[in-house]
């Protein structure tokens, strides 16, 4: 148990300026702007928007510069932050269809219509660090090349006219909202995505890990990897239609996994599913592993005891902001729990006859 | 009936446009093109979230993916017209540009305001993500499959 204590205000106010001081660091070197962090560790601000579930780049890069770059602590403060704002609504569902791609790929498929587009990406670098970097330096401009315009078609759609994978069928249930209503088991799929998207990126790629080492395997294909743009359109009471409020970069990761059949039904491909805000590919690809071993029972397969098919487990430890709370309070000041041990494991060891035995060899 | 549904499809073009405008980009535009009229703030600009859906297997089941911040005001023009404005991010000077835009498009400068703001503001966007796409164009690849040893 934490109990309060008074005193030490003097010490915990000097411990937070230098905590100030520490953070700005050698005032020698020129101080890191919101704007820079934004532009230049965005990979970083991405993470802390999927995992602060909101999306704010200039807010995240706030958080990454007050936090030292402690990603998990940027991500408290974002957290801590959404709290305060005032909800307007819920966008309709947004059509990932109609993503404008910087990047889509499919493992699966080497010749899917709309074409195999790497994007931005670090595949295929030799992982060398760049001495380049280290200097000031002007970067080339991309080359370009003539796009072809129009909406790219899921993978999984060319799969579905051959009634070779499950359908996503069309459903309009208003989803649960977690951070609205506790969490509470048994969680339907879309509370586990909801979870699952916002969930530490290490814990969930550890998971989505084990199940291609054999606990749980569902043989997982990345059926198809996307990046990019979609709008997003929201029900305006006061006008009485929607209009689009902005724009966020998602990544998509659809999964094309080992097969499922019944009496009544041919045996066809399953899927899991991956959406994450901005770029955050390593995350959404764990996502859609995880999503895809979650969901044994709908399938009809074993539940072998394996982690990441118990959604208890997974959905209860995979939020990094509860559990660095629950795992980083044991650090505060427990001094009358503490001293209860004490008195007990004196206690014991009187009664063990420890104390006899020393005074003894004494 | 009809008239009005065009109307609201119009109205929605550029009120869509206004949400995802570059930060400080149509109050440049707005400024170069008239002096700004006198209003009312029915709702004074308020910043807020919305929280963002998606579909399981993109066409499924909704599930709650995240929120984004949402700015949004509300304002009366002298002569009557409402504008309204809901905008990403947290930008309180560009929401009530937006409002007002909104607002004058219902007015008799709506053709100048096209002319002078939305159409270069849909330009600009449009060359924007045209560049983006070109670039993702240029990244396009070919696979080829290596014969593999028959055994």
């Amino acid at each position: 148990m934490y109990v309060a204590v008074k005193g030490g205000e003097r010490a915990i106010e000097n411990a937070h300026a230098w905590l100030a001081e520490e953070r700005r660091g050698n005032t020698d070197i020129a101080e890191l702007g919101i704007a820079q962090i934004r532009e230049q560790l965005s990979l970083a601000v991405n993470r802390v928007m999927a995992e602060g579930s909101l999306y704010d780049p200039d807010l995240a890069a706030l958080a990454i510069k007050q936090a030292r770059g402690d990603l998990i602590e940027a991500i408290f403060l974002i957290r801590a932050y959404r709290t305060t704002l005032p909800r307007f609504g819920a966008s309709e569902p947004v059509d990932t269809g109609a993503m404008a791609c910087d990047r889509r790929i499919s493992a699966t498929f080497k010749d899917l219509p709309g074409g195999q587009v790497l994007g931005p990406t670090f595949d295929y670098t030799h992982r060398l660090l760049d001495f380049k970097l280290a200097a000031d330096g002007d970067v080339p401009e991309a080359p370009a090349r003539a796009a072809e315009t129009g909406d790219v078609p899921h993978v999984t759609g060319f799969l579905n006219r051959e009634g070779l994978i499950e359908e996503a069928r069309h459903d309009d249930t208003p989803p649960r909202d977690l951070t609205r209503e506790p969490l509470e088991m048994p969680a339907d799929r879309p509370l586990r995505l909801q979870a699952l998207t916002r969930a530490d990126e290490g814990f969930t790629l550890g998971l989505a890990y084990s199940t291609q080492r054999g606990y749980g395997r569902n043989h997982a294909f990345v059926g198809e990897l996307r990046i990019g743009a979609v709008p997003v359109e929201m029900d305006i009471p006061e006008l009485g239609f929607a209009i689009e409020i902005g724009e966020v970069t998602l990544t998509e990761c659809e999964t094309v996994n080992q097969f499922t059949g019944s009496k009544t039904e041919p045996p066809q491909f399953t899927r899991g599913y991956g959406l994450v805000f901005g770029q955050t590919e390593r995350k959404a690809i764990s996502m859609a592993l995880v999503d895809r071993a979650l969901r044994w029972e709908e399938l009809g397969e074993d539940n072998v005891g394996a982690p990441a098919q118990d959604a208890e487990f997974v959905l209860y430890h995979a939020d990094n902001i509860q559990a660095t709370g629950f795992l980083e309070h044991i650090k505060l000041p427990h001094y009358v729990d503490f001293q209860s041990e004490l008195e007990l494991v004196r206690k014991l060891r009187r009664e063990a006859g420890v104390d006899q035995v020393q005074e003894a060899a004494e | 009936m009809k008239d009005t549904s065009d109307q609201s499809n119009f109205r929605k073009a550029w009120m869509s446009l206004l949400a995802k405008a570059p930060e400080g980009r149509a109050a440049a535009l707005l400024d170069g093109a008239m002096a700004r009229p006198a209003f009312t703030w029915l709702r004074a600009p308020e910043i807020g979230s919305t929280m963002v859906r998606a579909r399981a297997g993109a066409t499924g089941a909704p599930f709650n993916l995240g929120e984004m911040t949402v700015t949004r005001c509300a304002l009366t023009l002298d002569t009557g017209e409402v504008g309204h404005a809901y905008i990403q991010g947290r930008r309180k000077e560009d929401a009530q540009t937006a409002a007002l835009i909104d607002a004058l498009m219902q007015t008799e400068v709506s053709q100048e305001l096209r002319t002078s703001v939305l159409e270069p503001l849909e330009a600009e966007m449009t060359t924007a993500k045209a560049a983006r796409a070109a670039k993702a164009a240029a990244t396009k690849v070919d696979f080829f499959t290596m014969v593999r040893g028959e055994d």
